[in-house]
């Protein structure tokens, strides 16, 4: 991936793949270590299967940053329209869920990042902007 | 201002052979056909065919339109060579250049054709030049697709991959998962897995981790279920190949593996498994000295 910001769907399972292999294609371009580049991807596989399962699908923009020679980084911004989050504190608990799985990603999602924005409103939609730095 | 009525069709059917004749001669002299897996005998049918349909459509309308019926048999036509062309080994530019060599013997029978009506003649050129340009790149877009249906088929195979079970020793089964474990397969994974710890009558399994890219929330909870699942069957889990970048994201993700026994390697894993079954491996060269 070349060409940034690109702006990539989160409809299927298939496309919780695909972010994840672009996040990574973007961190290896950028020179990210390896553990740097499993963090940003798997907080990316978190909140694109968060957009997926609890947003009813969205979309995730994929951002280069880069702020002189020796600061770069990813930005993520997954957006969804979905039913949105009424008690985020409560969303970024460890262990709480509404759904199926261990309640650990969304929390996850922001000890695994360097910045972590949420904005969420009932009924309209969510977005969480996470950003790494190298 | 009242546009000269075009000369173009007529001149491409009255002229076709030599049109033809040329431009085979043109294709064979530039050597592009040479690059892919192409017989002479095919490329003499295939531009005859194609010239042939071009100068039949040119009857009717001479500009291209992929939606518009009247192209509708040189459109398949141009979507089935440029498939065939593709497994053939060309690139999408040498199959559009097929299209584009056309324009030399085209461009020469017009200029004779109307040597004394510059108006007409540049006209005509115009036409057959947009004409040529959109089909050519009709090519590359076909050439296009044909390439990404190969990867999306490729990508479900790759989903699709059925992981195998085996047996490390007589009571000690292993699975090495490889790639993504976020989807269905992973049910179908862990069925097996259950399966084949009933049918070999194992103790120990040892899931393999080496081959998965992202250890998150979900995969290791398909992990956790698996291990559990075993557990209730009496069967001891161990997994493997827990790099060092997936031991730290663990960590912050909060997940809680203390449950399960974890290596580093699979070796490391098989081994513990022939400890924990009483067995020991030993060097049989330091048996025959001692």
């Amino acid at each position: 991936m070349s060409i940034e910001p690109t702006t990539l769907p989160v409809r299927s399972g298939e496309d919780v793949v695909k972010v994840r292999q672009a996040v990574r294609t973007l961190a290896m371009d950028l020179g990210f270590s390896l553990v740097d580049q499993t963090k940003v991807i798997t907080a990316a596989s978190e909140l694109a299967r968060n957009t997926l399962t609890y947003g009813g699908g969205g979309e995730v923009r994929i951002e280069r940053l880069n702020q002189g020679p020796k600061r770069s980084g990813v930005r993520l911004t997954f957006e969804d329209r979905g039913p949105g989050i009424a008690n985020i504190e409560l969303a970024l608990t460890d262990g709480y869920t509404t759904g199926t799985g261990l309640g650990l990603g969304l929390n996850g999602a922001r000890k695994l990042s360097h910045e972590f924005d949420i904005w969420s409103q009932p009924g309209v939609g969510t977005r969480v902007t996470i950003t790494r730095w190298k | 201002m009242n546009r000269l009525a075009s000369r173009l069709p007529a001149i491409v059917e009255q002229h076709q052979r030599e049109i033809l004749a040329e431009w085979v001669r043109l294709q064979l002299e530039s050597g592009n056909w040479r690059a892919g897996r192409l017989q002479e005998s095919q490329l003499r049918d295939e531009s005859q065919k194609f010239i042939g349909l071009l100068a039949g459509t040119l009857q009717n309308t001479v500009q291209f339109d992929a939606r518009n019926a009247q192209w509708a048999e040189l459109r398949e036509f141009l979507s089935e060579l440029s498939r065939s062309r593709a497994t053939q080994g060309f690139s999408p530019s040498q199959v559009a250049t097929f299209v584009f060599s056309l324009k030399q013997p085209i461009f020469g029978r017009l200029r004779l054709a109307l040597a004394k009506e510059p108006e007409a003649l540049a006209d005509a050129m115009w036409e057959i030049n947009t004409l040529l340009d959109a089909l050519g790149l009709y090519t590359t877009e076909v050439y296009q697709q044909a390439r990404e249906a190969v990867i999306s088929r490729q990508q479900e195979e790759l989903i699709e991959l059925s992981t195998p079970v085996v047996e490390l020793w007589p009571g000690i089964l292993a699975l090495p998962l490889i790639g993504t474990l976020d989807s269905e397969r992973t049910q179908v994974v862990m069925e097996t897995l259950l399966q084949r710890l009933v049918a070999t009558g194992s103790s120990i399994a040892v899931i393999d981790i080496t081959g998965v890219p992202t250890v998150d929330t979900l995969v290791a909870q398909h992990l956790l279920k698996t291990v559990s699942a075993a557990q209730l069957m009496g069967a001891d889990c161990i997994i493997s190949g827990i790099r060092p970048q997936i031991a730290q994201t663990i960590v912050h993700l909060g997940i809680d593996l203390s449950a399960v026994a974890t290596k580093a390697s699979l070796s490391d894993a098989f081994a513990l498994a022939l400890k924990r079954r009483g067995l020991a491996v030993t060097s049989s060269t330091a048996a025959a000295r001692g």
